[in-house]
C-alpha cells in the first residue's frame, strides 16, 4: 500500500508542479512539487516529459538555492513536506537563488543547525552540559562555549538552571510560528510591546521566550500579551495595547 | 519522550508570583479555569474542558453475571487513560504512579460514595446484572487531571441511557432504542473533586492548579464533595503537614466550587436534552467555537439576494448547455464514491489492481496446495522408503521442488512450504529449483 501511495503522490505532483515564484506566500501541501525560476525558464511547465527540476546542472552560476524547513530535495525535484505558506528570501548579493521554506504551524521543535535557541541545563557531566532545547534528543554543550569561560575560569551554570540568562524573569513556550512572526525584522508587535514597559526579552527559535520586566505583574502581562498576539488581527492588537497603555 | 524540565527561573518566578497572589493566567487564588462541557451524538459521551485540560468520557454497558458476594448489585467499572496525545511524557501501556493514583481516587470518589444506585442495575438476582463501564481519556494535559476526570465521569454517567429490559418468568427481553426509550441510570448525587495546591509548606494555597503550578507545588489536597456539602473522599498527597483549620477552610471552598460546577453540569445536561428533543443540532462538531481563526467553520457572510432570480436566469440563458454529467454516483470500490464530472478517482483503480494482484496470488497458492494434496499419499510412501526423518522447519531456505501436477509426482516434498513461498507465483518450477540450489 505504501507503494501505491507514493505513486499517487508522484503522479499528483507531476501533474501540478507549480512555479515556486508564483506560489510565494500561498498555501502549499505536502507532496506538491515546485519549480524554481531557473528550471522554469529553461524547460518550463509546458515542456512535458522532461524532468521539471535540476538542482545541479547550470544553477550554480545563477545563485544557490537553499531548501529550508518544509521542503525536500527528492532526486532532481523539489517536494513540499509540510503544509503551510511558501516563503522566499533573496540572497544578499546577486539575483536568483536564495532560500525557500514553508512557514507552518507547529509546536514541536526540530533542531536545525544555526538556530538560536533557549535551552535548559538538565545535567552536568564532566566538561559537558546536557541541555534540553525541546528537540527529541538533548543537546550537549561544552563549558568552554560560554562567553568569558577559560579552562581556569569555569562558568557558573547550575544543573537544571539558566545561569547565563539570569535568575529572574519568566520562561514560557509558544508555537514556533509565533516566534518566527516576532523575530521578523519589521515586527510591529515587538515595537508596541516595547512602548508599554521597559523590558528584557530573549527569543529562542525552539519556541521559548524569556521575558523580564520590572515587576512580576508586568512580566506576567507581557507574557500573556505575547501569547495572545498569535491569533489577533492588527486592529484587535492595537485596541488591546491602547487599553493597556491607559491603565 | 522525556518531560520538558522546569527551569530554575520558571520555578522562582512562579513561587514569587504566588507569594504576590498572582497566577500565570491572571486568575485569583480561588478561581477555577473555564469549564466547558460538550456532548457527543451518542448518549453517555462527553468532553469536559477545564482550561486547556481536556478529558473525554464514554460510558458503556453490558449484561453480565454478578459477583458472587453481591448477587443483587450491578457492577461499576472506571478506567482513566493518559495517552501520549495529552503530553509527550506519558508512556503508552504503562501504569505510572500518577495513573494508579488517579484511578484509585476516581473509584473512591464515584464508586465508594455510592452515587450510582447499583441495586437498580440488577436484572435477575444472581444471574444477570448490568455492568456499567466508564472510560475516560485524557486528551490534553494542562494540570488538574483529577477534577476534569471526575466531572467528565459524572457527566457521562448522568447523560448515559441504558437499554430497557423486561423480565417475564425466565425470559429476559432487551429492547432496542426504537422499541422502548432507553432509561437513565438512577444517580443519587454528583460527587465532584476539587484540588488544592499548597506552596511553601502550606503557606499559600491555590485552587485548580495548572500544569506548571503542579510542578512547583509542595502538596496537593483533593476533596470530593457533592452539592449537599457531604464529603465523599479526601486525599492529601505530597507529604505536607496540614493544619485542621486549613482542611476546614478547603472544605468550605470546595463546597462553594462544587455548587457552581453542579449547576453548570445540570445546565449543560438540560441544554443537551432540550436540543435533542427539539431535533436541533448536537454533537461535538456543533460545539466547536466558530468565530476563531483556528476553527474549521467559516462565518456566514450576508449576501444581497434582491434580484438573484433574474440574474440567475440571465446567466443560464447566456451559458452553454451543460456537458454530460454522470448523474449516478460512480462506485469504483466499496467505500469510495464520486458524483458529477471531474477527474476520475484514481484511488479506486489502484486498489482494484492491488486486489487483482492479491487474487492472483491467492489462486496461485490454492493451485499449489491442491497439487500437493493430491500427491500427499505418494510422498509419504516415498519418504518412508528413503528412511529419512521428516523435518518441519521454519527457515526460508527450504528445498522446494514443485512440478506441474500432470507430470510425474515422485519427487514432491511439500511439508515445508512457508507462507512466503506460497505467495510467490510458481510458474517456473525449474528455475526455482536452480535458485534454491545456488542458495544452498
Amino acid at each position: 500500500m505504501a507503494e501505491a501511495v507514493s505513486v499517487v503522490a508522484e503522479s499528483l505532483a507531476g501533474d501540478r508542479a507549480r512555479a515556486a515564484r508564483n506560489v510565494l506566500d500561498q498555501v502549499v501541501l505536502p507532496g506538491e512539487e515546485l519549480l524554481l525560476p531557473e528550471q522554469e525558464d529553461a524547460e518550463g511547465p509546458g515542456s512535458a516529459g522532461e524532468r521539471p527540476l535540476r538542482l545541479n546542472a547550470g544553477t550554480r552560476s545563477r545563485g544557490r538555492v537553499v531548501c529550508g524547513p518544509g521542503l525536500r530535495r527528492y532526486g532532481d525535484r523539489l517536494l513540499v513536506t509540510k503544509c503551510g505558506r511558501l516563503r522566499h528570501k533573496e540572497p544578499g548579493g546577486g539575483s536568483g537563488g536564495g532560500v525557500y521554506w514553508v512557514d507552518s504551524q507547529q509546536k514541536r521543535y526540530v533542531p536545525v543547525k544555526g538556530d538560536h535557541v533557549i535551552g535548559i541545563v538538565t545535567a552536568k557531566s564532566g566538561d559537558i552540559f546536557k541541555v534540553d532545547v525541546g528537540g527529541s534528543e538533548p543537546a550537549s554543550l561544552s563549558y568552554l562555549a560560554f562567553e568569558g569561560a577559560t579552562k581556569r575560569n569555569r562558568p557558573n551554570v547550575q544543573a537544571s538552571g539558566m545561569g547565563v540568562i539570569g535568575q529572574d524573569g519568566l520562561l514560557f513556550k509558544v508555537t514556533l510560528g509565533l516566534i518566527r512572526k516576532l523575530l521578523a525584522p519589521d515586527c510591529e508587535i515587538l515595537q508596541e510591546v516595547g512602548k508599554l514597559y521597559p523590558l528584557e526579552i530573549v527569543f529562542g527559535m525552539n519556541g521559548r521566550i524569556w521575558v523580564k520586566a520590572k515587576t512580576i505583574q508586568q512580566t506576567l502581562i507581557l507574557a500573556n500579551i505575547l501569547e495572545a498576539c498569535e491569533h489577533m488581527t492588527a486592529d484587535q492588537r492595537k485596541q488591546i495595547f491602547s487599553r493597556l497603555a491607559e491603565c | 519522550m522525556k518531560e520538558t524540565p522546569l527551569s530554575n527561573c520558571e520555578r522562582r518566578f512562579l513561587l514569587r508570583a504566588i507569594e504576590e497572589k498572582k497566577r500565570l493566567d491572571g486568575r485569583q487564588t480561588y478561581d477555577y479555569r473555564n469549564i466547558k462541557i460538550s456532548f457527543g451524538t451518542d448518549y453517555g459521551c462527553c468532553i469536559v474542558e477545564l482550561g486547556k485540560t481536556r478529558v473525554l468520557g464514554q460510558v458503556s454497558c453490558e449484561l453480565v453475571s454478578p459477583k458472587l458476594n453481591r448477587a443483587t448489585e450491578g457492577i461499576l467499572f472506571f478506567n482513566l487513560e493518559l495517552s501520549q496525545m495529552a503530553a509527550p511524557a506519558f508512556e503508552p501501556g504503562r501504569q505510572s504512579d500518577l495513573l494508579v493514583k488517579l484511578n484509585r481516587l476516581l473509584e473512591r470518589c464515584l464508586r465508594n460514595s455510592k452515587c450510582i444506585d447499583t441495586e437498580s442495575l440488577c436484572v435477575v438476582a444472581g444471574e444477570k446484572v448490568w455492568q456499567i463501564r466508564v472510560d475516560l481519556h485524557l486528551l490534553n494535559h494542562d494540570g488538574n487531571i483529577i477534577d476534569a476526570a471526575s466531572i467528565a465521569a459524572i457527566v457521562a454517567l448522568c447523560h448515559f441511557r441504558r437499554p430497557d429490559v423486561s423480565v417475564q418468568g425466565d425470559e429476559i427481553t432487551l429492547y432496542t432504542p426504537e422499541e422502548r426509550d432507553p432509561v437513565p441510570l438512577s444517580i443519587h448525587h454528583l460527587p465532584i473533586c476539587v484540588s488544592f495546591a499548597f506552596f511553601q509548606q502550606g503557606t499559600y494555597l491555590l485552587v485548580d492548579p495548572n500544569e506548571r503550578e503542579e510542578r512547583v507545588m509542595d502538596g496537593l489536597l483533593v476533596i470530593a464533595m457533592n452539592k449537599h456539602r457531604e464529603i465523599c473522599t479526601i486525599q492529601s498527597s505530597g507529604g505536607i503537614m496540614l493544619l485542621k483549620d486549613q482542611v476546614l477552610r478547603c472544605s468550605k471552598i470546595a463546597g462553594v466550587k462544587v455548587l457552581e460546577i453542579t449547576e453548570l453540569i445540570q445546565k449543560a445536561l438540560e441544554n443537551d436534552q432540550k436540543v435533542r428533543k427539539e431535533g436541533g443540532k448536537f454533537g461535538f462538531a456543533e460545539s466547536i467555537a466558530s468565530q476563531r481563526i483556528t476553527a474549521f467553520k467559516m462565518e456566514k457572510a450576508p449576501i444581497d439576494t434582491s434580484d438573484v432570480e433574474e440574474k440567475a436566469e440571465e446567466i443560464i440563458a447566456e451559458a452553454e448547455p451543460p456537458s454530460e454529467v454522470v448523474s449516478n454516483p460512480v462506485l469504483w470500490t466499496p467505500g469510495t464514491a464520486q458524483i458529477g464530472e471531474g477527474l476520475e478517482n484514481s484511488w479506486g483503480d489502484l486498489e482494484d489492481s492491488a486486489k487483482e494482484e492479491e487474487d492472483e496470488d491467492g489462486t496461485d497458492g490454492a493451485v499449489i496446495l491442491g497439487s500437493t494434496k493430491m500427491d500427499a499419499g505418494v510422498e509419504v510412501s516415498n519418504i518412508g522408503s528413503q528412511d529419512a526423518p521428516i523435518v518441519l522447519s521454519d527457515s526460508e531456505e527450504e528445498e522446494m521442488i514443485i512440478l506441474e501436477p500432470d507430470k510425474n509426482p515422485k519427487k514432491i516434498r511439500t511439508q515445508t512450504i512457508s507462507a512466503k513461498q506460497e505467495k510467490a507465483p510458481s510458474k517456473k518450477p525449474v528455475k526455482k529449483r536452480k535458485k534454491k540450489k545456488a542458495a544452498n
